[in-house]
């Protein structure tokens, strides 16, 4: 009983830290441009097929992945650059069609780039499970958790302790008053798309081993982090992180008793649940609209 | 009979007492205005007795019908209607759209007869136009019948907004700084209009910052401060309590 | 008024003859076909333009109703023997009563977190229709059969042209009168301002459900129709791009414009069909299409070539 538990907690939790990761990506970029950025999910699928084929041709894994990543943060800013800069006071659903057809666009390119098969990449650390209380955990499922962990400690202290950080959250709070104390905000813009990209592509990297990835990987994965930041609360990071945890883990839970095909959608459930009760989220702001 | 009833009106906002025990009424045929320093809770009242927010005790009675807790749009249809201090125009409409939509509770808003435009929505949508380009005039707006609100200067969409207020045939209309940010010739004109519209037997009540035109248009002024009733009574009595004075000292220019 | 009044009926007019002619142009089949598909999702659009160009509220769930209606559609055509005609409507009832029901609390939401919920509905469904393979077909998708009212069936492109055409005239000139009405300027005030528009008795939610079931109710008779028309339906047709597809056409022909709901259903309609001369790169391109006319039209075409021509004119008059 509690080692079957145990087996779905623990699956939950790396899917889950893998949404959180994704999730963060939207709230990073929702805080610096209130832009939803439907692109999410590619920088995912270019983080993992991107590893693939670099090391394809030869270079080491370890390298592979970094250069993969660094792809993934060029494309985030030429995003920013080309597309969503030339787009200041564009409408909401205007910006969520930009990065609509930049993901089709990034979709569309890996596919030639690339190819349509299904690819995986070896386990960071071999495959012999380890036991933990009658629950067998592989190893790739930590290394997951325990990036992730890292991955949010760092950026902990990126936004509480360095200057570049507390411009970005001064930058997210008030555009305006971070420009006339001499802010450069699209360099702030540019900076959240490159970072969302590399978490996103981090995040491919990780997952890749365990679900392997293809060119529309992307998709599911970006509505997931959509779904954890949303129930998060836009703009939290701290939202988005739990948000992901809450959804990796419930989806864990009900496809192991209630039902493995209706998987995908228990995160929507939750997320329409959750949005018809608390309207801004769980760590959302909430206020009176002032008239 | 009074029109309005404001009893033991208290609203919160996270511990802060934004308008604390209220009481007051209001008489039909007046034009009565609420006064006092900012953050004094003027726009607050306006939106508990509107219907946009809830209060959080207290209870208000329109025409003797407790209403607490009613949405707008209700309290509209019982003969309420305002004005905001933030310009709230549909912007995505032309002036006189905006004061059409004024006229909604007046009009056939069945789905049926809409979407197969039966003849009885053209003679409505028609009748309706002649008697917003007819309010348009009232308030000084003639030449702007067939612009876009989006268009139109900041000082003509005050207008606008009484216009569409008046629209709906309100027996209460609700002002709230309908001279904010106009000039001086501006803020004499929209005065006359006050005027007017209270000489229909329309009553009025106001939140205004002109202190001239308060004391010259209001037959009945409540002062508030920090949320509280400071006094009420006509002009000469307001303008002779101490407390007032002291409130307003270095406040107004 | 009357100018108003006019400006409709030239536009209908024209748009009737467009639609009676437009088979002199068609060469084959094919073009035929993509005239169909244009009709049908130019109706969904238009019915989508209601709620998200005039009353301002997104939908990216509405590939969901269309797919609930043309799986009732199949299921109860084909293995039931219903009347298409008898399943249609029963569809559009249905899908219109489960709109009512969910409008309430979802078009409570605002802005990112109404598209979230519409998202989620949406992929809701198109999750179910996949999984419920015994009635469905599943991931498969199922044939469906032929249109027929009474003993007349409705197989070639050609034939469901005129019908399409007639539905697509007759959306449009619902579409105009809603607009032009008390019902119509309500929910442009809805877009416009929320709280003005209840000062003066607006029931802003009561426009809300009622543009979200409108829509709804568009999408199921197009969705009905489809799956006869196509003969086969699969869960694919329910999915999130179908819904993402249909607002990009509404912004994309313009915003609270009728007609350029018309043109940006026909544009995506029929561009990918040019594209698959590109083969490898028709996904790419058209991603690149779809950025570019954002960041160079962010009104949409119609929109903006009215905006354009009311600046020549005006220049032409001598400005004012």
């Amino acid at each position: 009983m509690l080692g079957e538990f145990l087996q779905y907690l623990f699956s939950g939790l790396t899917s889950g830290a893998i949404y959180a990761l994704v999730g963060l990506g939207f709230a990073l970029i929702y805080n610096a441009s209130h832009v939803i950025n439907f692109a999410q999910g590619e920088f995912v699928m270019l983080g993992g097929m991107g590893t693939v084929f670099i090391a394809a041709a030869g270079v080491p894994l370890p390298l592979a992945g970094l250069l993969a990543v660094l792809m993934a943060t060029v494309v985030g800013f030429a995003l920013e650059k080309l597309a969503v800069e030339q787009t200041r006071n564009a409408s909401v659903v205007t910006l969520i069609i930009i990065t609509i057809g930049a993901s089709i666009f990034v979709r569309g390119g890996a596919q030639v780039a690339f190819d349509k098969q299904f690819h995986t990449l070896p386990s960071f650390s071999g495959d012999t499970p380890i036991n933990i209380l009658g629950a067998t955990v592989t190893p790739q499922s930590l290394w997951v958790l325990g990036i992730t962990v890292v991955i949010v400690l760092l950026l902990q202290y990126f936004f509480t302790r360095t200057l570049l950080g507390k411009a970005i959250l001064a930058t997210s709070h008030n555009p305006m008053a971070a420009r006339l104390v001499g802010i450069n905000v699209n360099a702030i813009l540019l900076m959240s798309f490159g970072l969302s990209a590399a978490l996103g592509a981090v995040a491919g990297i990780l997952i890749t081993p365990i679900t392997s990835t293809n060119y529309e990987v992307g998709i599911m994965l970006g509505l997931k982090g959509f779904c954890a930041a949303i129930l998060g609360g836009l703009g939290s990071g701290f939202g988005a992180i739990a948000g992901g945890v809450i959804l990796g883990v419930a989806e864990a839970l009900g496809a192991g008793y209630i039902s493995s095909e209706y998987k995908d959608v228990i995160a929507f459930v939750i997320i329409l649940a959750a949005l018809f009760f608390m309207p801004s989220g769980l760590f959302g702001k909430r206020g009176t609209d002032r008239v | 009979m009074t029109l309005l009833n404001v009893e033991n009106l208290s609203k919160e906002f996270g511990g802060v007492h934004a308008i604390s025990d209220l009481t007051f009424t209001i008489n039909p045929g007046t034009i009565h205005s609420i006064i006092g320093p900012n953050g004094a809770g003027k726009t607050t009242l306006f939106n508990l007795i509107t219907g946009v927010y809830t209060p959080s005790t207290g209870r208000v009675l329109f025409k003797d019908q407790p209403v607490t807790g009613l949405r707008p749009n209700e309290l509209a249809a019982r003969g309420m209607s305002r004005t905001f201090q933030n310009l709230q125009i549909f912007m995505n409409m032309t002036a006189l759209e905006n004061v059409l939509v004024g006229r909604h509770l007046h009009l056939n808003t069945g789905i049926l007869p809409s979407l197969f435009r039966w003849p009885s929505i053209g003679r409505g949508d028609r009748a309706a136009a002649a008697l917003a380009k007819d309010l348009m005039a009232f308030v000084g707006l003639e030449k702007y019948i067939g612009w876009d609100a989006d268009a139109m200067p900041y000082g003509a969409l005050k207008r606008l907004e009484i216009a569409r207020a008046l629209a709906a045939e309100p027996k209460l209309l609700l002002l709230d700084e309908p001279a904010a940010g106009l000039n001086a010739t501006e803020s004499r004109e929209i005065d006359e209009v006050i005027k007017k519209v209270a000489a229909q037997g329309v009553t009025v009540v106001l939140v205004e910052h002109d202190m001239k035109m308060v004391m010259e248009i209001s037959d009945h002024i409540l002062v508030l401060d920090y949320g509280r009733k400071l006094t009420e009574g006509t002009p000469a009595e307001v303008r002779q309590n101490p407390d007032v004075i002291a409130a307003y000292l270095g406040q107004v220019g | 008024m009357r100018s108003v009044l006019s400006s409709r009926w030239a536009g209908l007019l024209l748009l009737a003859v467009v639609i009676a002619l437009l088979p002199l142009a068609l060469k084959n089949n094919f073009q035929f076909d993509i005239a169909v598909r244009i009709g049908f999702n130019a109706i969904v659009v238009i019915g989508l333009n209601l709620l998200i160009g005039y009353a301002g509220q997104i939908s990216l769930g509405h590939a969901g109703f269309l797919g609930l209606a043309a799986y009732f559609s199949a299921i109860t055509v084909t293995r039931y023997g219903w009347p298409p005609l008898v399943s249609l409507l029963a569809a559009a009832a249905l899908v219109g009563l489960l709109a009512f029901i969910i409008a309430r609390p979802v078009l409570r939401l605002k802005g990112h977190y109404l598209a979230m919920a519409t998202l989620g509905l949406g992929i809701i469904i198109s999750i179910v229709l996949n999984q419920e393979a015994g009635l469905t077909g599943g991931p498969d998708g199922m044939a469906v059969d032929a249109f027929t009212i009474g003993s007349f069936k409705l197989v070639k492109a050609r034939e469901w042209y005129w019908l399409v055409g007639a539905l697509l005239w007759l959306a449009v000139w619902l579409s105009l009168n809603l607009i032009d009405s008390p019902v119509g300027r309500a929910l442009r005030a809805v877009h416009g301002s929320e709280v003005a528009a209840e000062v003066v008795g607006v029931d802003t939610t009561r426009y809300k459900v009622m543009v979200f079931v409108i829509s709804a109710v568009f999408a199921s008779v197009v969705g009905s129709l489809q799956a006869h028309y196509v003969a086969f339906i699969s869960p694919q047709q329910a999915g999130f791009f179908q819904s993402v597809e249909w607002v990009i056409m509404v912004v994309l022909g313009g915003m609270a414009s009728t007609y350029g709901a018309v043109i940006g259903a026909a544009i995506l309609t029929a561009l990918p069909q040019v594209l698959t001369a590109l083969e490898d790169y028709e996904h790419m391109i058209f991603g690149l299409i779809m950025m570019l006319v954002m960041i160079l039209l962010p009104k949409g075409i119609v929109p903006s070539l009215g905006a354009l021509l009311r600046r020549v004119s005006s220049k032409a008059e001598g400005g004012k």
